[in-house]
């Protein structure tokens, strides 16, 4: 009764300081943030003295459950229903935002428009999307491969909390205009010290339980979760050094000025792209893909080769973003060459993951989680071939800036990112809530179908509008001038933007499909339907042929 | 240590050392004495497998 009593004075104090601080705060946007972490601290003081079963729900909700027999999943599910939730959220700004490109009328000024949307996109999916699903899967994967419970249960409760409250402050910080101006590092400074908080909180339990672990190897697949936890560290905590205007305010000032600041945020960038988006999701494919094919992964050697290569050679290659700027030629360079030889690890991940199934193809065939997998390497595979094509300068001198990049990032992000996370939750639904099986696996099919022809008409008409729109803006005529006007080549642009939107619009209804099969999964229903894959089998046939006596 | 000084030793022994150390780094899983334990480590995964358990 005495914690519950001190925990609820704790969570009310903190309310009773963020409403001084709204008081006092400098910019509107500043203000509704401190009410929102006040509003969270009431829910929280409300909720602990609500409960009539005090030990019981804090011992729910902070402690483990009892039984050490058990893996501790209670922050997975979380983290999974959080995972598809933003998922949704962010295929919905995404489509939304597209739509805006084809129709400027829907520009909502000044919440709703294109410029506060689209960070609220990138981040959502990246972040909110790709981030839940890190955690969740991490915490899943190592739990398992080191045969041990998660270290400090408790934390590993603050940092699902934490992260869905630093999603929520940077998401309507974007709607509200607070934005520090770097790409995919959006947030001010108040919030990148709160993520701060919350990644060392998730680096201690990811490590703590490799250190606790009852298994003497450590697998590779946590190779790639621990660089990816502590490469993003190095890179948030870097990329966001700046000093703010006011503690009370939103806006800061970086540490870093001109061609050095740009430097720093791709570097980061480009590194976001490598250890966010290609390292902890390579560590998904290495658990899932051999879990779901029930084969081991290909060659154990060459997923270290791969992992050693990444690590040296990824952190390299962030000034390709930045051809034919101020930046120093032998830095461009360096970034261009290193780019080119990501291909040669990419491919070999790629492969390692693709020839698992040998011997098994014909799983393709017969489980569309499998396809997903597969599908999701191709992709790999492909968005790592195009990404050193674009590095090389005089290929991006044509590209850099063109609607080509926007094509890339997403061949990569819907495709690989996207596919392999879904093909991980259809994974790891039934397991964490027991069920005997997914509510449906044809609708799996049916996602990855959508998906699929989604990705394509999305990628094609990006390929078609980027090199186009590349070849307008250098067009010149006889006289030296420039040929097209900008507005002219937005106007060709519109059929392919159009095309997008429809892409996006596919693969936002697949999610929609996930959303309903995990629903009814977790729901503990099955669909009657026809199994994807059964010989068939007529007994009226199954008969040996007699001999009929001539009449 | 300037700039300028930072910079050569980054394009020399600051490579040469970077390259050497990933080389021993992959080489490790080369070693004969490695095999086993990348047999092992290659289907770990699959000893909590219990049939007609999830």
């Amino acid at each position: 009764m005495d914690v519950v009593l001190t925990r609820a004075f704790g969570w009310f104090a903190l309310f009773l300081l963020t409403t001084v601080g709204v008081v006092l705060a400098e910019d509107t946007g500043f203000a509704i943030h401190l009410a929102t972490v006040g509003a969270a601290a009431l829910i929280l003081g409300w909720l602990t003295l609500s409960n009539t079963d005090f030990e019981a729900v804090s011992g729910r909700i902070l402690r483990a459950p009892a039984d050490p027999g058990r893996y501790d999943d209670d922050p997975i599910r979380w983290g999974v229903i959080a995972t598809v939730f933003w998922g949704i959220a962010g295929f919905l700004a995404g489509v939304f935002i597209a739509l805006q490109l084809t129709f400027p009328q829907l520009n909502l000024e000044p919440y709703l428009n294109f410029g506060r949307l689209r960070p609220l996109h990138t981040s959502a999916v990246i972040f909110a999307f790709g981030g839940n699903a890190l955690i969740a899967t991490s915490f899943y994967v190592v739990q398992r491969t080191c045969r041990a419970r998660l270290f400090a249960p408790g934390l590993a409760r603050f940092v699902f909390w934490g992260y869905q409250l630093f999603i929520v402050l940077a998401a309507t910080g974007y709607l509200l205009g607070i934005t520090a101006g770097k790409e995919y590092a959006e947030p001010e400074w108040y919030v990148d010290l709160w993520l701060t908080i919350v990644w060392v909180a998730y680096a201690v339990v990811f490590i703590g339980t490799i250190v606790k672990r009852s298994e003497p190897h450590i697998y590779v697949a946590n190779w790639f979760y621990l660089a990816f936890i502590l490469t993003i560290a190095m890179l948030h905590i870097v990329n966001n050094l700046t000093m703010p205007v006011s503690l009370l305010g939103s806006k800061s000032y970086s540490a870093f000025a001109g061609v050095q600041d740009a430097l720093t945020q791709w570097w980061y960038g480009h590194n976001a792209v490598g250890f966010f988006l290609t390292a902890g999701f390579l560590a998904m494919m290495y658990y899932f893909v051999p879990k779901q094919a029930d084969r081991p992964i290909y060659s154990y050697r060459l997923s270290i080769i791969h992992f050693w290569s990444l690590i040296f050679l990824y952190i390299w290659a962030g000034p390709h973003h930045l051809h034919y700027t101020a930046l120093p030629d032998w830095a461009q360079t360096l970034g261009m060459v290193f780019s080119v030889m990501l291909w040669m690890p990419s491919w070999g991940g790629m492969i390692n993951g693709l020839m698992t199934l040998n011997g098994a193809w014909d799983k393709i065939r017969t489980d569309p989680i499998i396809r997903m997998m597969v599908m999701a390497l191709a992709f790999y595979g492909m968005s790592t071939f195009e990404g050193p094509m674009l590095s090389i300068r005089s290929v991006n001198s044509l590209s850099h800036y063109t609607d080509w990049t926007i094509g890339h990032v997403h061949s990569g992000a819907l495709g690989w990112n996207g596919m392999i996370t879904f093909a991980s939750i259809y994974f790891l639904v039934p397991r964490l809530w027991r069920r005997e099986r997914l509510y449906s696996l044809r609708m799996v099919n049916w996602h990855f179908w959508l998906a699929t022809v989604g990705i394509v008409l999305y990628a094609a008409a990006m390929w078609v509008a980027g090199i186009m729109q590349g070849l307008m803006w250098r067009e010149y005529g006889a006289d030296g001038y420039l040929v097209y006007a900008f507005s002219e080549v937005t106007e060709a642009m519109l059929p392919m933007y159009l095309i997008r939107a429809v892409g996006g619009l596919l693969y936002l209804a697949g999610a929609f499909l996930m959303v309903w099969n995990v629903w009814m999964t977790i729901a503990g229903r099955v669909r009657d339907e026809k199994p994807m894959h059964s010989a068939p089998y007529d007994e009226a046939a199954d008969r040996p042929l007699v001999g009929q006596p001539a009449e | 240590m300037t700039y300028e000084a930072f910079r050569h030793f980054a394009d020399s022994y600051g490579l040469a050392a970077m390259v050497i150390l990933y080389l021993l780094l992959c080489g490790w899983v080369f070693l004969p004495r490695a095999k086993p334990g990348n047999e092992r480590a290659r289907t770990m995964i699959f000893e909590d497998d219990v049939p007609g358990d999830r």
